[in-house]
């Protein structure tokens, strides 16, 4: 016997425009295969997949494309900036990136640090504030510090990705009062990029409120990508729904949830 | 003529026939122009002008696609 269930209506995904049903965004690098990689993202139930632009390898012929196995029409391809320590090389990597042909956004990353690969805040709002002006939708990968966050608001940008913990490190979300905050002055959607390792993780960082979530290592570094991909899919959902359903208040003191009357003597 | 010209692709020198195109070039590095971008002298050069840009000696040339990553 089932029970009809009413569902938590929840508002729509937008980002620079477009919408889109998933809050959960990944990405394809480090996959031990193309068809792990495949079946993960079709688990995972992302909409938007990202990709990094690299030179063309001349000594392989052939050598394919991530194109050969993502359909740009049934998935939405975000370019990232990855790799790039200046604003200039950003700026160069998004135009390449755009010139592909498929759509305007970019993943913007400007790094500051080889062992952290934490964002350079200053390298990234010069980036940003060009890339706005030549009509791009930045999402724009920064620290989680409200003040960088909202200048990229000002510049421009589409999204503010503010990191949970260090690219591929798998800590989770190390700061959620940061990214709480984060959220709550935004106006642009505020998803998480970066450092969630696992469904817990995932979970817990939607609970704070935020739009999305991008992740790459936590779904392929697992030893079961494709299970890993359809946990953080649950996850995503669970933490979501949590937020919108509103948690219960935090007490220091115990609240019993049995009756007080009625006890026998 | 049989002289070659030399232009860096990709950060490596290769001799190329003098007169080509980039559309040329990309044909004979066996690629496809529909999944390649090109920069030509840190200028990028959309798909419909490859044919259009001769290469010259000394010339800078990046190709680049998208592969995976987060």
């Amino acid at each position: 016997m089932t029970t009809a269930v009413e569902t938590i209506r929840d508002t729509p995904f937008t980002i620079g425009g477009r919408t889109f049903q998933s809050r959960l965004m990944v990405g394809t690098g480090k996959y031990r295969d193309h068809e792990t990689m495949m079946h993960a993202i079709e688990a995972s139930g992302a909409e938007i997949v990202t990709v990094a632009v690299r030179r063309v390898n001349l000594d392989r012929t052939n050598e394919e494309s991530i194109l050969h196995h993502l359909d740009p029409k049934r998935y939405f391809l975000l370019a990232n900036t990855a790799g790039c320590y200046s604003a200039d090389e950003a700026i160069r990597y998004a135009r390449l990136a755009r010139e592909a042909g498929f759509n305007d956004f970019v993943k913007l990353e400007v790094i500051g640090d080889q062992e952290t690969l934490l964002p350079d805040a200053a390298g990234l709002l010069e980036a940003a504030r060009t890339l706005v002006k030549e009509g791009f939708k930045v999402l724009a990968y920064t620290n989680e510090d409200l003040i960088t966050a909202l200048r990229l608001e000002e510049a421009g940008c589409a999204a503010v990705m503010p990191l949970a913990s260090p690219i591929g490190s798998g800590l989770g979300l190390l700061n959620p009062f940061s990214v709480r905050t984060i959220k709550r002055r935004l106006t642009v959607p505020v998803v998480v990029d970066a450092g969630v390792g696992t469904a817990s993780d995932a979970c817990v960082t939607m609970e704070q409120g935020v739009d999305g979530i991008l992740m790459n290592t936590a779904i392929a570094a697992a030893r079961d990508p494709v299970g890993m991909a359809h946990a953080m899919r649950l996850g995503v959902e669970a933490g979501r729904t949590a937020f919108l359903a509103g948690r219960m208040p935090r007490r220091e003191v115990a609240v019993p949830s049995s009756p007080l009357e009625g006890m026998l003597d | 003529m049989n002289a070659t010209i030399d232009v860096v692709v990709n950060g490596e020198s290769r001799a190329v026939a003098p007169g080509q195109t980039l559309l040329d070039l990309l044909g004979t590095l066996g690629l496809d122009a529909r999944t390649v971008v090109v920069e030509h002298n840190r200028h990028i050069v959309r798909r419909p002008a490859l044919r259009d840009v001769t290469v010259a000696a000394g010339d800078a040339i990046e190709l680049v696609h998208f592969v995976g990553g987060g």
